[in-house]
């Protein structure tokens, strides 16, 4: 069944084009990698399923979640949809969570908006979330604000808010890129169990063709605004068709060779 | 074989603020104890998370911060040294992100000859500037650009030319290519590979990123909360690893897909 439909989206700041014509499907339960240097459109892309454009962007084409409409409607009819049945994760948690509010609070938000949950139920259910992205001792860092969390622990909390309401889509961006590469490992190892135990779809994107490649099923390459190739993760290791593609898969291919020519280590 | 630098017993611990007002201030320990070697054509990376030290040890060894205790020596001579110009000669930086190491109202040209003249470094500054650009893969037009015209990998190309203009004998790269885009990355460290072998520069290049320390160094310090936990050829660290946090940085390298 295709949870996602993207068809034709153009996202144009004035004149300028930042996205042009992109068009991918996404099946519910599956995961789609998105890469792209900064500048590519991959995360323009995502904000726009997710409705979260900055207003000065216009988009153009059609966004169909379970066959509705996305493109277009306002942020009113919007706020149903977000947080509920998409849910996301971003690059920075330390931005993206609101430093006044207690952590506890902030994952009741969604579920008594959308669940209609009463406070203290709400934050019960929170503590339970938090045990899940596996914090430990939740009934303390409900109580703490990010300031007093480390940078995985944070992302865990952007984890659990976005996954609160059990969403049939997670879009998650550079969700690792501001953490070190033991925490790294980690997060992505829980995205992934997550994913998989919900049933959820996952938009993933990143710069990172290895994380990606260990995220997702397939991998939408962009470039300058562009898809200019989708394909199964092993036809892109395989066999790339666009040379732009090629050069991405041998840059990585070449640093993945030199760690192996220095230590020796047999591929999976 | 020539011992550029050397690091004694280095330490440098910073006060943080006090939590209460009745609470003791407490210390940072950034770097503890660290004792380090750098032989002329040396090439060393220094490895490890975001708060273990590295960049710490850098600003040390740079001359940029001072020591709590212990004691850096250029050439068998402590520093700080009575005349720090031949030190900065010899030994010159390139940092992680060149719009914030690139001064935004210099044009390209300025930006080079700014060692040159802050150093007194006696030869031609023109020609220099021809040549340190055409050694990192620049176009004499460059000459007159500004930061903000350029791309990622050019400004990180023209804080190279910087760095190697008053002819270093050592380089230290701090995260020299985390900001940029992947294949602009490779380009970087390929010049970085390059420029090391054709100049017989010594090199310390420190980042997060081991795959990176593989391509480039020959031995390897690991550091982890400001200690040097493991040390020794780049090989036998990466192929046998005896301390835990070590083998955790190892098994953490995202892996690819072998495709068919």
């Amino acid at each position: 069944m295709t949870l996602l439909q993207v068809r034709n989206l153009t996202i144009r700041f004035g004149h300028r084009v930042v996205v042009d014509d992109v068009s991918f499907e996404l099946e519910a339960g599956q995961r789609l990698g998105i890469i792209g240097e900064s500048g590519s459109g991959k995360t323009l892309t995502s904000l726009a399923v997710i409705g979260l454009l900055p207003d000065t962007a216009a988009a153009t084409g059609s966004i169909l979640l379970d066959g509705q409409e996305l493109m277009g409607k306002s942020d009113r009819e919007f706020s149903s949809i977000r947080g509920n049945r998409i849910g996301m994760v971003f690059q920075e948690p330390l931005t993206a969570l609101n430093p006044l509010m207690r952590v506890g609070k902030q994952i009741a938000q969604p579920l008594r908006i959308h669940r209609g949950m009463r406070m203290t139920a709400a934050i019960a259910r929170a503590a339970e979330l938090c045990a899940r992205v596996g914090l430990p001792d939740p009934e303390r860092v409900v109580r703490s604000y990010p300031h007093q969390l480390s940078g995985g622990q944070r992302q865990r909390i952007g984890l659990a808010i976005a996954l609160a309401c059990s969403p049939s889509l997670l879009i998650a961006d550079e969700p690792t890129t501001a953490l070190d590469v033991t925490v790294q490992q980690d997060v992505l190892k829980l995205i992934n169990d997550l994913v998989r135990s919900e049933g959820s779809s996952l938009i993933f994107v990143s710069h990172d063709l290895p994380v990606v490649s260990s995220m997702a099923e397939r991998v939408a390459v962009m470039r300058s605004g562009q898809v200019v190739e989708l394909a199964a993760v092993n036809e892109l290791f395989g066999a790339a068709r666009h040379e732009y593609a090629r050069m991405l898969v041998d840059a990585a291919r070449r640093s993945d060779d030199d760690f192996i020519r220095v230590s020796e280590r047999g591929r999976k | 074989m020539t011992t550029l630098l050397r690091a004694d017993g280095l330490s440098r611990t910073y006060k943080l603020p006090r939590t209460g007002v009745r609470s003791e201030k407490s210390v940072r320990h950034a770097l503890v104890d660290m004792n380090l070697v750098i032989n002329e054509g040396d090439k060393i990376g220094i490895v490890g998370e975001s708060g273990s030290g590295k960049t710490t040890l850098a600003r040390l060894l740079l001359g940029l911060d001072v020591p709590t205790t212990g004691s850096v020596s250029f050439l068998g001579d402590k520093l700080p040294l009575p005349d720090m110009r031949q030190f900065r000669r010899q030994i010159q930086v390139v940092f992680q992100d060149p719009r914030s190491s690139l001064n935004p109202r210099m044009s390209v040209e300025d930006i080079i000859i700014e060692p040159l003249e802050c150093l007194g470094v006696e030869e031609s500054h023109s020609a220099r500037i021809e040549e340190v650009l055409s050694a990192v893969g620049l176009s004499h037009e460059m000459r007159s650009r500004y930061p903000h015209e350029l791309s990622g990998g050019q400004r990180q190309r023209v804080a190279i030319a910087r760095a190697l203009a008053p002819r270093p004998r050592l380089l230290i790269a701090d995260e020299p290519v985390s900001a940029l885009d992947v294949l602009v990355r490779d380009e970087i460290l390929a010049l970085i590979s390059d420029l090391t072998a054709n100049l017989g520069l010594t090199l310390i290049l420190i980042s997060h990123d081991l795959s990176l320390i593989a391509r480039l160094c020959d031995d390897v310090v690991v550091m982890q909360d400001g200690v040097a936990v493991e040390r020794g050829k780049t090989t036998e660290v990466f192929r046998a690893p005896s301390h835990a946090f070590t083998k955790m940085l190892i098994a953490s390298v995202p892996r690819l897909p072998t495709g068919q």
